[in-house]
């Protein structure tokens, strides 16, 4: 039976079935309860688990992953949605001063399992601050695990590996990929190891990597390249951004001698510079050409009138090929 | 101070009821409490003077108020405390060793004992708030008879993470205490230019929670209030706001000079003079005859003995070693943490061991 789902019922599908599956998982959230969720991933999961357990919190993003902390300390796993990812700033200080060091401070002692889920990126056409791609304060951060899917498959898979591990993870979710396809999905519950890169496509002229939404826009580009230069490209979805997947990254330059790396956060200080460091201390040797990144700018994600110039689009993505490919 | 509640005045007399909650040996326990913390306490800013310490953030003048809360909790509680809260710590069972370790800068100073749920002393003002609400949550989903208390000073009540901390606790009626010392200045802040409203108390009418403001320097005041907040919440009525009103006679820390922000040595004299929680405790037990010149000799070289064998033990445990840095950031280290680890600690690095 082959049955297809979008990312958000994927996503919808992980939570129900770890509710089901371990007492110890609370969901808690703005709006979360009887509205479902401001994209509808907790849609109807209130009736089936009641409001002890799918809990409509007061809106205070440093009140619920405060209070998500001490309930993961004393028993808890508990699932925080934050309606848009530039809404965490105000909990922002409980993620990176608490959440990501209880362990350490109580040397073991204590630790919070618990998963911070948040829309994030551009292209929904959303109002200001509702398009933010800053995952890199969080990958800078010791203490974190950081992931962001692209796929419905990978997004239940990884949800469900958030939801079971001991430390802290804050899953990305790309707003733009939450109904724009489906795509099959087991119906049982299976795991996709946080730390671990997929490699999409393979190929052995240039390596592209990419997370979330601009996973796609990284696989149109290759493709049309393939078409258009007949250029081999091996398109390599990172799906965790911390831990990076080493080994993946490296094995797959060492193949291609080329790279491109396409974010939509900002360019300065952004992920790419570190996979970049990466490849330079690992794979310099192997290197034919310096790696091109092809990012978001370095200003604040514009108003949706110009938000389409604002994300990297497949036309830059060949450009930045092309640059490498012809160093 | 009139609208404080009060059971034991500055003079050591009863003006309120014990309702029959206090015994004898809980009196003489809450002195002795006092004394071998407001010794310590001493002792710490010494051996910072020595060098033998880092910053410390001393709390004398506040001993009511942590002793008092700290002795009504059971073992099952989980208490947040602040970094000036080590007394609450130490008298509900934290090691007076770890709390000179942490002090002297190891990690370990932490560490709870195994039975307690001390957590380790919380930096950032106001945020550990809400975790007590989460783990007051978590206990009464779990159906256990457990409180979390919330240390906090005045300065706190102006951050964010009080009122969500107060407004989570009254939406879903957790077994908290959010316990505030006022001690009339957050580092050099008057509470009069730190809040419009005239109480922090008065605070609880906003998330309709109950509010107390008691003489914090009443350890008899702190003990019944504690007890009947204690009751409140395990009975399934909700959290407390309660505000002891209190002084620090020193400054906020050692590297803290108060005299450049209020009349350090009269305002402290005044306070040390007509209303010290010791004194007043004392006089108390002297005029029941439960205590007298030579019980308070013996106690003092008693405490004075197990504060230096609490220092011996800090200062004899191992140096920490630079790997220990990387422990306990992630269940399982990552290969980032693990690489850098082997580069810190490679025999090339150290001194006189060849590669």
């Amino acid at each position: 039976m082959k049955r297809k789902l979008t990312m958000i019922q994927a996503i919808t599908e992980a939570m129900d079935q770890k509710l089901a599956d371990d007492s110890r998982i609370m969901l808690l959230g703005e709006d979360i309860g009887v509205n479902g969720g401001v994209f509808r991933a907790t849609e109807d999961l209130v009736h089936k688990y009641g409001p002890d357990r799918v809990v409509d919190t007061p809106l205070a993003e440093a009140g619920i992953i405060g209070a998500a902390i001490g309930l993961a300390m004393n028993g808890k796993i508990p699932v925080v949605e934050i309606q848009f990812l530039a809404f965490i700033y105000p909990g922002f200080e409980q993620i990176v001063s608490h959440a990501a060091r209880m362990r350490y401070r109580t040397r073991g002692q204590y630790h919070v399992p618990m998963v911070i889920r948040t829309p994030y990126g551009a292209g929904i056409r959303g109002p200001e601050l509702h398009s933010e791609s800053v995952e890199t304060f969080f990958a800078h951060v010791p203490g974190l695990k950081v992931v962001a899917p692209s796929t419905p498959y990978d997004a239940k898979g990884l949800l469900i590996a958030a939801m079971e591990d001991p430390d802290p993870v804050i899953f990305l979710e790309p707003t733009k990929l939450y109904r724009a396809f489906k795509q099959e999905v087991p119906e049982e519950m299976y795991r996709v190891p946080i730390g671990k890169a997929k490699v999409v496509q393979e190929g052995s002229d240039v390596s592209i990597f990419a997370w979330g939404a601009m996973l796609r826009v990284a696989e149109d580009a290759a493709k049309q390249i393939e078409r258009e230069n007949g250029l081999s490209c091996e398109v390599i979805d990172l799906r965790t951004l911390y831990p990076l997947d080493r080994d993946t990254i490296i094995a797959s330059v060492k193949k291609t001698g080329r790279a491109v790396v396409v974010h939509e956060a900002h360019k300065t200080a952004g992920l790419g510079a570190e996979i970049i460091s990466i490849i330079n201390d690992e794979a310099l040797i192997y290197m034919k050409a310096p790696v091109k990144r092809i990012t978001g700018f370095d200003v604040p994600v514009p108003q949706f009138s110009i938000e389409d110039d604002y994300l990297p689009t497949a036309e830059r993505v060949k450009d930045g090929i092309m640059e490498t490919a012809t160093f | 101070m009139s609208s404080l509640y009060q059971v034991l005045s500055p003079a050591g007399e009863l003006v309120s009821d014990l309702k029959g909650l206090l015994d004898e040996a809980t009196m003489i326990k809450m002195y002795e409490n006092m004394v071998l913390v407001r010794q310590f306490d001493r002792k710490s800013i010494n051996l910072q003077r020595q060098g033998r310490m880092g910053t410390y953030a001393p709390f004398e003048g506040q001993e009511a108020s942590q002793v008092g809360s700290a002795m009504a909790l059971a073992p099952g509680d989980w208490l947040f405390p602040t970094y000036r809260d080590h007394a609450a710590a130490i008298v509900h069972g934290q090691s007076m060793a770890r709390v000179f370790l942490y002090w002297m800068g190891h990690m370990e100073g932490s560490i709870s004992p195994k039975h307690l749920n001390i957590m380790p002393p919380c930096v950032p003002i106001a945020t550990q708030m809400v975790h007590a609400v989460g783990t007051a949550w978590a206990s009464k989903l779990q159906n256990e008879q457990h409180v979390s208390i919330a240390y906090f000073g005045d300065g706190a009540s102006s951050e964010g993470d009080f009122h969500e901390a107060l407004n989570f606790a009254g939406v879903f009626q957790t077994p908290t205490i959010f316990f505030c010392q006022n001690n009339g200045f957050a580092i050099s802040v008057p509470f009069s230019q730190q809040s419009a409203s005239k109480t922090i108390a008065q605070r609880s009418a906003a998330y309709d929670i109950p509010g107390v403001r008691i003489d914090g320097n009443d350890i008899f005041a702190v003990w019944l209030t504690m007890k009947e907040a204690m009751q409140r919440a395990l009975e399934g009525k909700g959290p407390t706001l309660i505000e002891a009103v209190t002084f620090r006679y020193g400054a906020h820390t050692t590297a803290d000079d108060p005299k450049k922000y209020r009349d350090q040595e009269i305002l402290s004299e005044e306070w040390r003079q007509e209303r010290d929680p010791l004194q007043r405790l004392r006089v108390f037990l002297e005029n029941q005859g439960l205590w007298n010149e030579t019980k308070e000799d013996e106690l003092m070289a008693h405490v004075n003995e197990q504060i230096d064998a609490a220092l011996v033990e800090a200062e004899s445990y191992p140096k920490s070693k630079p790997e220990d840095m990387f422990k306990h950031v992630y269940a399982e280290p990552s290969w980032m943490a693990t690489e850098q680890e082997s580069e810190l600690v490679k025999p090339s690095k150290q001194e006189g061991i060849p590669a």
